[in-house]
């Protein structure tokens, strides 16, 4: 195949993104639609033809393409290069197939707000950047794909921008962000200062040719790796943007959640497992903030009644699965978790904007309920992604999620079982927050009659006069079957031989992500004996649930009551975002009111004003000659003769 | 032959002169004629010095001064008919409207 074609998967969405950003103003709304979907598509269709050249070719696939040089100073140069390995097409199928379902979603979803040309602009700018991401052949290039989904959010997030909470969760997340993005950068700048190049292949190769290379160095970037994967992937303590970042419509937490920006944390440390490997603190690390990030944002599902911000919650506990992996170096479980986490919560990041959709803009799970029988698609297809979530056995993250807890029990990681055991517990609570949501929207009696005027930026007909309850309109509803089917039966990939299957998954990832699962073979433990308990936490999470929101309503309320501490520490997520506006926020306006004050209108505003009081006093003076009295004008003219005429006589100055 | 420097000297107390009343005088006509007295002044340096160099340009720049002083003379009247009919005034401490 022509190499060439590489550089037409995120040109296109760039070109979809110009022409809706510049003239998409005047176009009526389909064309609109047509355009983004269009661009979004035809990289999709190169993706699939890859992956066919890919069964032609056999095993080692490596297509790269390389311009000009980008940067060249002495000695070292970056090229704007791509390169499509395993683990780069797997990241590309599921940024544009699952990318191009949400644009199909948004087409109906946001089919009555404002700004729809701008909206898909940004999707379209959104789906460019990440391209961008994952193609890159180098760290220089990723940081630019980095730094522009940053940049994409930000716009998405805060897309309802006349909305203060809107505007705020978009800067939040930009500002956390960029704390992240600084460790990414600080550990760019290691890597050209020790090894010259920021070539993938260059600098992985360097790293495996040489094995005497300091830990100490490849310590210090792999934390600073991790750091931007904290802040991009959700992690602690980074994790706050994400829930905030609620307040975009939802196609846009579909598509920041599932399919694009919280898993380039992850693509990048599975990237850079070379770097990782051979530095044992920082995969301590790793594990340890994965696992406790599952915890918590766990714990904080719990409590929840935004049905959005429990998916948002559960987001950021599953990106801990994830990283959990990398820590154990089971980068393959990460990975094969992204995937099917992408599938299952697109699906229910979707359906969740479908239920919105119906009881007419309407979040809060207190006022809904009853929705069963009437939007079926949406319930149906909802069940499914609650229960892959949840971890029903043979759905999707029952493999995946699993397998990250095999490899975490199994692996020679210093704290592989203690982590284990938080994966477990987090299993159990997941499954509980999970049917907590379902049992409350779709089950018991119907709470919205006297929903009147919610909004939540979604400005729908029917809001004011009760709700008339709705199914989704196809276009919608579609894409949700699709993401349903592929949460439910993604799995199957990646079988471990366990049971029977051929881990085909892992067996394709090979290739790239090598290292790391070798020695666990011999372990004893019994991959059945591990599967078996996490069947039992979905069974204890499901009954509990059943038991606390179905069968006696009131129970949640109760207990919330009777254990009023922890459920106020839960309600509010920890006090962290408390715990950051003081330690961090306040102590920052303090010294800007301090630079405010003393600096800005001492020396800043000081300085000029200053010299414009000098400027102003000379000017007075020699305002007075210019008093427009002819005479005078001639005295000073004579004095100033004079004073030459005495010079050139009387001193040695040389007049001219 | 009368020494250049009588010449000079003679030269320099017309010049104090026009120089002197160019700048006590209020009349503009007063200050017209004490600008041509200041003008005169140095052509007879000129003319002095041509004469003991024996230079013929001295006497050629003379002209030039005086061609100069007539052309000045004639546009500076018509002003001052101007101003007179506009201001009813020739004191020259009444028309600074081009002050600052």
């Amino acid at each position: 195949m022509n190499p060439n074609l590489l550089w037409y998967i995120p040109l296109l969405p760039f070109l979809g993104f110009l022409l809706n950003g510049t003239i998409g103003r005047k176009f009526p709304r389909p064309l609109v639609v047509a355009v983004a979907l269009f661009f979004t598509a035809i990289p999709a269709g190169i993706v699939a033809y890859l992956w066919t050249v890919l069964k032609a070719a056999g095993a080692p696939l490596a297509i790269s393409v390389v311009s000009k040089p980008w940067i060249a100073v002495s000695g070292f140069t970056v090229n704007f290069a791509f390169t499509v390995d395993h683990l780069t097409l797997l990241m590309l199928s599921i940024i544009t197939g699952v990318g191009f379902l949400i644009h199909l979603y948004s087409a109906g979803y946001m089919a009555h707000e404002e700004g729809f040309w701008r909206f898909f602009a940004y999707l379209n700018l959104f789906m460019f950047f990440m391209l961008v991401l994952v193609l890159s052949a180098n760290f220089l290039l990723l940081f630019v794909g980095w730094e522009g989904v940053g940049l994409a959010s930000y716009l998405l997030i805060g897309f309802y921008f006349t909305k203060d909470s809107a505007a705020n969760a978009g800067k939040k997340a930009f500002v956390v962000n960029r704390i992240g993005d600084l460790g990414l950068l600080i550990a760019m700048f290691l890597l050209i200062a020790n090894f010259h190049t920021l070539n993938f292949d260059g600098v992985f190769a360097q790293i495996a040719a040489n094995p005497t290379i300091s830990t100490c160095l490849l310590t210090a970037i792999g934390f600073m790796l991790l750091l931007g994967a904290t802040g991009k992937s959700a992690q602690i303590p980074l994790y706050v943007w994400l829930p905030d970042a609620m307040e975009g419509p939802t196609p846009v937490s579909a598509l920041i959640h599932a399919a694009t920006m919280v898993t380039a944390g992850i693509y990048m440390m599975a990237r850079c497992h070379v770097i990782l490997d051979r530095a044992p603190s920082v995969m301590i690390t790793i594990a340890i903030i994965g696992a406790v990030t599952a915890l918590m944002a766990a714990t904080i599902g719990l409590v929840q009644h935004d049905i959005k911000r429990v998916l948002a919650y559960s987001t950021v506990s599953q990106l801990g699965y994830m990283v959990l992996a990398c820590g154990v170096g089971a980068y393959t479980a990460g990975v094969f978790h992204l995937m099917t986490h992408a599938f299952f919560k697109a699906l229910l990041f979707l359906a969740a904007g479908s239920v919105i959709h119906a009881v007419g803009g309407e979040q809060d799970m207190r006022k809904m309920g009853g929705l069963r029988s009437k939007i079926p698609v949406t319930f149906w297809t909802m069940t499914i992604g609650v229960f892959t979530i949840a971890g029903a056995p043979l759905l999707a993250a029952f493999f995946s999620k699993d397998e990250i807890l095999y490899q975490a029990f199994i692996s020679p990681s210093p704290v592989g079982k203690l982590v284990w055991l938080i994966g477990v517990i987090t299993a159990g609570l997941t499954s509980f927050y999970m049917f907590r949501l379902w049992f409350k929207t779709f089950f018991g009696a119907p709470r919205f009659e006297e929903a009147t005027d919610a909004h939540h930026g979604h400005h729908d007909a029917h809001a004011g006069h009760g709700i008339h309850v709705h199914e989704s309109p196809l276009v919608m509803t579609l894409p949700l079957m699709i993401l349903a089917v592929l949460s439910a039966l993604s799995g199957f990939l990646g079988v471990p031989e366990a049971f029977g299957g051929h881990d085909e998954f892992g067996h394709f990832l090979a290739p790239v992500l090598s290292s790391g699962e070798a020695e666990h073979a011999a372990s004893a433990a019994s991959p059945i004996l591990l599967a078996s308990v996490s069947v039992a936490m979905f069974a204890v999470g499901l009954l509990v649930a059943w038991q606390m929101y179905y069968r006696k309503p009131g129970t949640g309320a109760a207990l919330a009551a009777k254990l009023k501490p922890v459920y106020s520490l839960l309600d509010h997520k920890y006090w962290v975002d408390e715990i950051y506006g003081t330690v961090i926020v306040a102590p920052l306006a303090m010294i800007s009111r301090f630079g405010f004050g003393a600096v800005e209108s001492g020396v800043v505003q000081g300085v000029p004003t200053a010299g414009a009081g000098i400027t102003r006093g000379v000017g007075a003076i020699a305002r007075r000659m210019q008093s427009g009295n002819i005479r005078s004008y001639a005295g000073w003219l004579a004095l100033g003769a004079a004073v030459i005429l005495f010079l050139a006589i009387f001193t040695q100055v040389p007049v001219r | 032959m009368v020494p250049v420097s009588y010449y000079l000297i003679l030269a320099a107390i017309l010049f104090t002169i026009g120089m002197a009343s160019f700048l006590v005088k209020r009349n503009v006509i007063s200050v017209f004629m004490s600008i041509e007295l200041m003008l005169n002044a140095v052509n007879l340096t000129f003319v002095a010095f041509s004469h003991m160099w024996h230079q013929v340009s001295g006497q050629i720049f003379v002209f030039f001064v005086m061609v100069v002083a007539a052309a000045e003379a004639a546009v500076g009247l018509a002003i001052i008919i101007a101003l007179f009919r506009a201001r009813q005034t020739l004191s020259i401490d009444q028309v600074d409207l081009m002050k600052n």
